[in-house]
């Protein structure tokens, strides 16, 4: 069933301004039940574990449970996401327990620069090949090293249908 | 106790209010293509004062084919040329690309990926002393970077490998940023698209689009004077091979209907090579990404009885020459080898990944294993865990047991390898030949616009120029936005003026609401009810023709006229019956329109392996009256237009121009 909710940890997000699985599922799945304030997956079928739900739940309440076409029962892979790496806690079936540490970014959230350190180019450079960044540094766009041109015959067919 | 009309409402459908806005450009999605669209616009579009909106269906930071995570960068050039990566698209998609745009993406990607770099995307290293693997925040700590001339650690020759689980939401964050950094731009989340608008007294022109809030009951009209599709692929128009919950364990995102593709052809843009199609041969069921077995683990892959199955049919595959011939195998030739040995019933094909763990282990210490193992779980931990949860629930560790294998069912894509698509105007410079300029010699030649005025694509919706991957759909993105830009300038008089009223957006839009509402107490279960499919039947169905009459995962890609025109016969009912889909609630609003992109997408794809006469693509889908490659005559672009007055599609050949002078690949 792909994602899962647990009803004793989840909380609806009650504290917060919105309910985070709901704001961040890329498919529209995860939505709040007001009246139980517990979240569920409205269309498991079209999960895809993408898992941006467990990642980002505040009271971590959400799992998922492999899709039961073709995995069997009680292989898990749990993630703790910070704000520099992500902690991967993977339990097989038989019991086997492995953890992995990843990186996930090396600047402090929120700090992406999108003018890359305030590059700026020159309005009157719009009629140029060149992208911003490429404007500003200088950087020339390169040109095929030898041009060919070929053209090559082929039928000549239409059709309307 | 049973109940009569039972179903669990999701947010709920009411008359909904008619929001107006008009800008000079619309964003269309919130992927890397789009992400990188906002980046590069913001930048032109600010000396000028231009107004910016950008709609995406879900929310930024997890939205698109990224929304996961990836554990390479696909397209980095390096140390290599650019015209060595339009040789190897070229090769890889069996001689039929547009080499202009290729090269576009080719010579200014580096660029884009320094930007990611900069961002905060970590990018593994060569240590510069040791030769030895760093991870990207160890090369980041020790001054590291690419732009700065450290070397990226290649899995392939033009794949670099990263910690990619936050790629997308860095790249989100600074097109958020830069949008939220001008006070006329704008960023719409969970505002799906529907379809572009054409303007009421110009032919040929876009003037904005049409959609609506997966969240409130809102319509949005939105005018303007250049739109983006940067939209993603198709998925699951084809029956898959789970078909129960796993259905949504689709190889591309599931979430990804082929909007781009639809909405270019109900607004009568031409499209291109559509009857090409991506099969990848992935771990089977979990579908786990195989480049970093193949390329950075040098596993091999066999049938059940050990053998290399690409070497063995060496001489089949010649029959495919000059495709064949290079110094990787096409990608459709490999699947090609493959489904004979499984047609053959010598499968399954095994991915061999404790022999080159075992190989490996022998030249380290353990730590240095214990490293390569955790870098072996995190290509799947960084873009497709499912796997990495199917190697848990079957007890595969996978230095000591092989992982099954298959190719998968059929996807569209323009940015991965394959190239479906929009037939779009490429750069305007001396070096690109007539015949790729001409098409818009009249409306103006302008970077990735499509054959109508105003209608932009990049990313997967821009055709015959695949292999882009992440960083290429973003760099895309940015040579569109600026082309956009200039665009606008040029063209500022242009006042858009929709064809249709709103009211009539409202019911066209709704119209699967307006529909549940007047019929639903027709039975006594909403779902089986003789005025009306929900978008789930549709689908269904949609998925069972094109599996069984298109070439898919149950006939072994093999399909034939006659068959296709019985799909289509069945395909065209199908469309009448998608105008009677009902929707309860705004879920399932979405769904059906995502179903109607998905049968717009399966007619244009249909309708160009018709018109081909050959087998372009063996081991992606086969003509079996046509089989084998006919260069003589098909090796040409073949592009559609669907014309919103005839209501009728026209195929046509138009002729391929090599730019970039042999061999075939690089």
């Amino acid at each position: 069933m792909p994602s899962y909710v647990n009803p004793e940890k989840c909380d609806g997000c009650k504290g917060g301004d919105r309910t985070v699985c709901m704001y961040i599922c890329p498919n529209d799945l995860m939505i709040l039940d007001p009246e139980a304030m517990r979240a569920y997956n409205q269309e498991p079928d079209q999960c895809w574990e993408c898992y941006s739900c467990v990642k980002s739940c505040p009271q971590g309440a959400i799992s998922v449970r492999h899709y039961a076409d073709f995995a069997p029962l009680n292989g898990t892979c749990q993630p703790m996401r910070g704000t520099t790496d992500i902690m991967w806690t993977i339990k097989f079936r038989n019991g086997v327990v492995v953890r992995f540490k990843y990186p996930i970014r090396t600047t402090p959230e929120g700090s992406a620069d999108p003018t890359v350190g305030g590059k700026e180019p020159d309005p009157a450079k719009l009629n140029t090949n060149q992208l911003f960044t490429e404007a500003a540094d200088g950087v020339e766009p390169k040109k095929p090293e030898a041009v060919l041109n070929k053209v090559f015959p082929c039928i000549q067919k239409t059709m309307t249908i | 106790m049973p109940k009569i009309w039972s179903y669990n409402f999701g947010l709920p459908l009411a008359e909904p209010e008619i929001v107006e806005k008009e800008t000079d450009i619309l964003i269309v999605g919130g992927g890397m293509a789009a992400c990188g669209a906002a980046v590069e616009t913001v930048r032109w579009a600010k000396p000028h004062g231009l107004r910016i909106l950008l709609c995406d269906k879900a929310a930024m930071e997890r939205s698109g084919a990224v929304a996961m995570g990836l554990s390479a960068i696909n397209t980095y050039i390096g140390e290599n040329k650019p015209d060595d990566y339009v040789r190897m698209v070229r090769c890889d998609l069996m001689g039929i690309i547009r080499e202009d745009l290729s090269f576009d993406v080719g010579r200014h990607v580096d660029d884009t990926v320094h930007c990611f770099e900069e961002w905060g995307l970590p990018i593994w290293k060569q240590d510069p002393n040791t030769g030895k693997t760093l991870d990207g925040a160890e090369a980041k700590a020790r001054g590291l970077t690419l732009k700065g001339g450290a070397k990226p650690v290649r899995s392939g020759r033009w794949q670099i490998m990263i910690n990619g689980e936050s790629y997308k939401v860095i790249v989100a964050e600074a097109a958020k940023n830069a949008l939220a950094s001008y006070d006329k731009a704008e960023y719409i989340e969970r505002c799906f698209i529907v379809r572009p608008l054409l303007d009421a007294n110009e032919k040929n022109r876009c003037a904005g689009a049409v959609g609506f809030s997966v969240r409130e009951n809102k319509i949005f009209i939105i005018k303007a004077n250049a739109t983006l599709l940067s939209t993603g692929g198709a998925v699951n128009v084809y029956r898959p091979r789970s078909i129960d919950e796993g259905k949504g364990r689709t190889w591309y995102p599931v979430w990804n209907p082929g909007s781009g593709y639809a909405m270019c052809a109900m607004s009568g843009a031409k499209l291109v090579l559509m009857e090409n199609r991506f099969v990848p041969a992935r771990f089977k069921d979990g579908y786990g990404p195989v480049g970093a077995w193949f390329l950075l683990f040098k596993a091999r892959a066999t049938n059940a009885f050990d053998e290399d199955y690409v070497a063995k049919h060496k001489d089949e595959l010649k029959k495919f020459a000059p495709y064949s011939e290079a110094s990787v195998v096409g990608t459709c030739l490999r699947n090609h080898a493959m489904l004979i040995e499984m047609k053959e019933g010598r499968g399954p094909i095994f991915m061999h990944t404790e022999w080159a763990l075992q190989e490996a282990e022998k030249t380290m210490d353990k730590k240095e294993f214990k490293h390569l193992i955790a870098e072996a779980w995190e290509d799947f931990l960084d873009m497709c865990v499912t796997q990495a949860g199917l190697w848990a629930c079957l007890n595969i560790e996978p230095e000591k047991k092989p992982s099954e294998i298959m190719p998968t069912e059929p996807y569209f894509l323009g940015s991965h390898a394959g190239c479906a698509g929009a037939w779009c105007c490429g750069p305007d410079e001396d070096w690109v030949p007539e015949e790729y300029k001409a098409p818009w010699r009249e409306i103006g030649l302008y970077n990735r616009m499509t054959t109508i005025k105003g209608l932009f694509c990049a990313g997967d919706t821009v055709g015959a120029c695949g292999h882009k991957f992440s960083s290429g759909s973003h760099v895309e993105g940015r040579i569109a936005a600026k082309a956009m830009v200039k665009f606008v300038l040029d063209h500022k008089d242009y006042k858009p003026t929709i064809k249709e009223t709103a009211e009539e957006l409202k019911k066209e839009v709704y119209g699967p609401w307006y529909r549940f509402e007047q019929y639903k107490n027709a039975t006594t279960v909403y779902e089986v009810n003789p005025n009306y499919l929900i978008p789930r039947h549709i689908q269904a169905r949609l998925m069972k023709l094109m599996d069984e009459y298109v070439g898919g995962t149950s006939t072994y890609y093999m399909t034939n006229k006659v068959m296709l025109e019985r799909g289509l016969e069945l395909l065209r009912m199908l469309k009448e019956d998608m105008e009677l889909a009902a929707a309860r609630d705004l879920h399932e609003l979405m769904r059906a329109w995502e179903n109607r992109h998905r049968v717009w997408t399966a007619e244009a794809h249909l309708l160009h392996i018709l018109f081909r006469e050959e087998s372009r693509y063996p081991g992606y889908y086969y003509r079996a009256d046509y089989l084998g490659i006919d260069d003589a005559n098909w090796r040409c672009f073949t592009l559609s237009r669907w014309d919103p007055e005839t209501k009728q599609w026209t195929l046509e050949t138009y002729p391929y121009v090599q730019i970039i002078p042999d061999p075939l690949g690089p």
